[in-house]
């Protein structure tokens, strides 16, 4: 309890100052607003249904792109990871693929896509396709050698080695690796929706800061730092569920 | 892996990328996929040699890649320095520590509005953006590294008197120094993609209002380029990085 307290001291202690110097008139309120201020406009946008709509459209897209983005890279993971071969053999196309930034095919997708949901889902799920793609190979790179050589006993085909055995068995690591991923889709999701998308809580935070009204910004970034914290920490709930201490295992190795 | 075939693995890699590359090349004059979307590579390689023989690409260039450096340098120095102080002060994490989390999964670009109104739609803009953006992952991984130094390392250091600031260099420092560099490669990332964003939103000179541009004028050969110098960037950055650590930490064993 006493952390809890001497943790909140810092921002409040913050806020407390920043809403006097507002008040006293210290500050450009007009471009930094004051937390009162913030603090009714996060109610507002909350009442009035735009932060759920906005949500939601960011939501859906980040969503699609993490579905397809992560579902591709772990097929491909489980390919390389089973393929040393197959592996080395795509390496440079892999690595003259990774680097680039996933911000720089905003203008591609948008040419590609128009605006709209396919514009966000493709960004994200390039974004999201690499994080699953490494982790996923590592993981099924160190599954135990014995339970290979049991499906191969076994006479287990290709389908039923990956089904039974490879995935199960890689499973703890590639869901820390769904975790990471959903971060980065909300975080790409919100980028795309700044920069060129006009729907979702990005757009929502351009919008404001377009009409000159920084207690909205600062509303719509509290609310986006919220989401974000709680799609991680019930992601991590999940996992410690569904995996216990596998899953700290599979966090240390990833 | 036998150091012997490192080489004809890399090369078989290459003639991989290559293979694809030709059948895009391929596929392209086939008229199989859409000029507009998915243009010849020869068309692309010919529009990057072209803006390399051009004045006005090397000053975007200059720009982008100048903004990124300072902006980073200065997330770099702020954030080891800070991370340095809350690290190695229990008493100061208590109350500093819950503030870094709450902040940590908020998504860097969410912050560009605030700067926009803070500063307006310029250079200053931009830099505190990507400065702003790194300091997050230097910090947070900073602050874990001196934070988790091996406790007989330290009774160690008190044995020899060593004073405070020769125990922070000689070896709280070299201890913390790889997580330090885990920070800094997210924060690497980060910058160029914040880079590449304000500068898509501010419609500054560089690299990113270039593909902005390239896309809206529908000249996709030119896009490509553009990525493809992102993608460099982003490569050889990264390289840079990895330069410095192997010689910085070339102490560790292997």
């Amino acid at each position: 309890m006493e952390r809890v307290i001497k943790g909140l001291l810092l921002p409040a202690c913050v806020l407390l100052v920043w809403e006097l110097m507002a008040r006293l008139g210290q500050l450009q309120s007009e471009s930094l607003s004051y937390p009162s201020a913030i603090f009714a406009a996060a109610l507002a946008v909350l009442l009035d249904g735009s932060l759920l709509k906005a949500a939601g459209q960011t939501f859906g897209g980040a969503l699609w792109g993490l579905a397809f983005g992560a579902g591709m890279g772990i097929l491909v993971g489980v390919a390389f990871g089973l393929s040393r071969t197959l592996s080395q053999l795509m390496r440079a196309t892999v690595e003259s693929l990774r680097p680039i930034p996933s911000v720089a095919l905003i203008p591609l997708a948008l040419l590609i896509h128009g605006y709209g949901f396919k514009l966000e889902s493709s960004v994200v799920a390039f974004s999201c396709f690499w994080p699953l793609l490494i982790i996923t190979e590592s993981a099924v790179r160190g599954i135990e050698p014995r339970l290979l050589e049991v499906s191969h006993v076994l006479g287990f085909n290709l389908y039923a080695r990956i089904t039974k055995i490879v995935l199960p068995a890689a499973l703890p690591r590639i869901f820390v690796g769904l975790r990471l991923a959903a971060a980065v889709s909300l975080v790409v999701a919100v980028t795309v929706e700044i920069t060129a998308n006009p729907m979702g809580l990005g757009y929502a935070l351009i919008v404001a800061q377009e009409s000159m009204r920084p207690d909205r910004v600062f509303a719509y970034i509290g609310w986006i730092g919220l989401i974000g914290w709680l799609l991680n920490a019930s992601l991590l709930r999940v996992q410690l569920k569904w995996f216990g201490r596998m899953g700290n295992w599979a966090e240390q190795s990833s | 892996m036998k150091k012997t075939s490192g080489f004809g693995l890399w090369l078989a890699s290459m003639v991989v990328l290559v293979l694809g590359v030709l059948c895009w090349q391929f596929a392209a004059q086939q008229e199989w996929v859409s000029p507009v979307f998915f243009p010849a590579p020869s068309r692309s390689l010919e529009s990057l040699w072209e803006q390399f023989g051009n004045a006005e690409f090397w000053l975007a260039f200059r720009e982008t890649l100048s903004r990124m450096v300072l902006g980073f340098v200065s997330a770099a120095v702020v954030g080891v320095l800070l991370g340095a102080m809350i690290g190695l002060s229990p008493r100061l994490r208590v109350y500093i520590e819950p503030t870094l989390e709450l902040i940590r999964p908020l998504p860097a670009s969410a912050m560009i509005p605030v700067f926009v109104l803070l500063i307006g739609l310029n250079d200053r803009m931009i830099v505190t953006t990507i400065a702003f953006s790194s300091l997050w992952p230097v910090l947070l991984n900073t602050v874990h590294g001196f934070k988790t130094i091996e406790p007989r390392l330290l009774e160690v250091s008190r044995i020899l008197r060593l004073s405070r600031l020769e125990m922070i260099w000689k070896v709280a420092l070299p201890s913390a120094l790889p997580d330090i560099f885990a920070g800094l490669r997210l924060a690497l990332t980060v910058s160029l993609i914040l880079a590449v964003v304000a500068e898509m939103l501010a419609g500054t000179v560089g690299l990113g209002q270039n593909i902005t541009l390239a896309a809206r004028a529908f000249r996709s050969a030119d896009l490509y380029a553009g990525i493809i110098v992102l993608g460099a960037i982003g490569y050889f950055s990264n390289i840079l990085l990895e330069r410095v650590e192997q010689h910085l930490l070339r102490w560790r064993a292997p």
